[in-house]
């Protein structure tokens, strides 16, 4: 019934518009590892931030970590500018149980305490099981327990949705 | 065989570096890697082994290696208790396993072992519950997994490869357990070129067998290298009849910025420390600029971090 979801970069064109407006200078964009900073990057680009793009690999923040262990791949986080009373909009691909976007949520306040956080996610596809919303969603849809939503880039830096 | 890794191939203990495979290596150094900017944070701790108890079973006394892993554990927000058994329980008889079901018994779920009897750690590995994991934080002369670990962190953070490096070890190698995992790993990681430099009396018979180049001249043995590793000379070492006198060892054996300058001009110098200065190294090598002895410290935090979240997160504990 999802047989072909939308083009991602047309949701990341609708995603950057409705962000435009409430973007201020000081802003500071972040992307989760790893969808979410594909996703950052071109908002980034989109939107003509004027801070640098800040990333985050919340591997050591996971609260599955005792049972599932450490990401064989662990990215360094990279935060180029102080989070102190710093707006930041926090990006990530897919919204779904709220677990990797409370995990990142912990690790920005382990660098500063940001004066605001908003989450902006390509797809939002239901399933929440934390109080965690997102504040722009390029497509909000219901999709069943057992499936899933990923986003994969191509080697020449295109990026597709799928649903398996 | 291979007691440190679980059935699908993860860490379960750190005992030795012999043998453990270059895919695992190479993650500890990555995840290392992820681990050095949390020392550099406001908030200088994760939360990945929060409510875990870690012991520092140190049966010989060590203030940097101890207190580097305490740190480490820390900053991954573990509970650690610090034991300094040889001046507790064990001067009142008490074996080494009994204090090891007691802390059990206290809900430990990781015991970091300094011992001076080869093969301690692998002991206590073979006796603990599944979900508790043994660190090997020096046992005798047979390994220091860590410290090895920081070295091959340290050279490849500094020389970036391993494949085109030749890298020198200089000293006693005999008595120490340092010496042994840097081979071990420098030989998995693939450094084509791996040589140890020192006096007969200081060099283990058929330490060839490991795969290293021998040398007991050292000017000729530091010709071309890319990496020089120091050891430390036990001081004990020198009250048999191994060595004439420190001034002896030094003027054969000490590195000083003379015999430095036979390696190559980007050469970086190592020490696991403490160090003798005036002994196997001169001060104006160890403070010069080609010294990486003090980086090598810091790292070890980043390095002793990761392999104790590799541990943790292996899914028995």
């Amino acid at each position: 019934m999802h047989a072909s979801l939308p083009d991602a970069n047309t949701l990341i064109a609708r995603l950057a518009d409705a962000i435009a407006p409430t973007l201020t200078p000081d802003t500071l964009i972040v992307g989760i590892h790893t969808g979410g900073v594909w996703v950052a990057e071109r908002l980034h680009a989109l939107l003509q931030c004027a801070q640098p793009l800040g990333t985050l690999d919340i591997s050591f923040y996971r609260d599955d970590f005792s049972r599932i262990g450490l990401h064989p791949q662990v990215k360094p986080s990279n935060l180029p500018v102080d989070l102190e009373g710093r707006a930041i909009l926090l990006v990530d691909d897919v919204l779904h149980s709220g677990r990797t976007v409370r995990a990142a949520m912990n690790e920005l306040f382990d660098y500063g305490r940001p004066a605001s956080i908003r989450l902006a996610v390509l797809v939002d596809r239901g399933g929440h099981e934390l109080p965690i919303r997102p504040d722009f969603a390029g497509l909000t849809i219901t999709v069943p327990d057992h499936q899933n939503i990923h986003l994969s880039r191509l080697d020449d830096g295109h990026l597709t949705l799928s649903l398996a | 065989m291979n007691r440190q890794l679980t059935q699908d191939g993860r860490l379960r203990h750190l005992l030795t570096l012999d043998g453990l495979p270059r895919a695992i290596i190479t993650q500890i150094l990555d995840t290392a890697e992820s681990f050095m900017d949390v020392g550099e944070r406001e908030v200088k701790k994760v939360p990945l082994l929060r409510g875990k108890s870690i012991f520092n079973l140190f049966f010989e006394p060590s203030t940097r290696t101890r207190t580097t892993f305490e740190i480490a554990a820390k900053r991954l927000s573990a509970d650690v208790v610090n034991l300094n058994i040889a001046t507790s329980s064990q001067t009142k008889g008490e074996a080494i396993l009994d204090t090891v079901d007691n802390l059990a018994a206290m809900h430990a779920d990781m015991f970091i072992v300094r011992h001076s009897q080869s093969g301690a750690a692998h002991f206590i590995a073979q006796h603990v519950a599944p979900h508790i994991s043994v660190v090997n934080a020096g046992d005798g002369r047979h390994a220091h997994p860590t410290q090895g670990l920081l070295d091959m962190f340290t050279i490849r953070r500094f020389k970036g490869e391993f494949h085109n490096l030749t890298v020198a070890i200089v000293g006693d190698v005999l008595h120490s357990r340092v010496a042994r995992s840097q081979i071990h790993a420098l030989t998995t990681l693939g450094v084509p070129e791996v040589r140890v430099i020192g006096p007969k009396t200081l060099l283990p018979t058929g330490v060839e067998q490991m795969g290293v180049k021998v040398f007991h001249d050292m000017e000729a043995g530091l010709r071309g290298c890319d990496v020089v590793i120091m050891l430390r000379l036990q001081n004990e070492r020198m009250k048999g009849a191994r060595l004439p006198s420190a001034q002896e060892y030094f003027k054969f054996f000490g590195l000083t910025p003379e015999k430095l300058a036979l390696a190559k001009p980007d050469a970086i110098v190592m020490h696991p420390g403490p160090m003798n200065r005036g002994v196997e190294i001169a001060s104006e090598v160890a403070d010069g600029p080609q010294s990486v002895i003090l980086p090598q410290v810091t790292y070890g935090i980043a390095v002793r971090m990761a392999v104790m979240a590799m541990l943790a997160g292996t899914g028995n504990a």
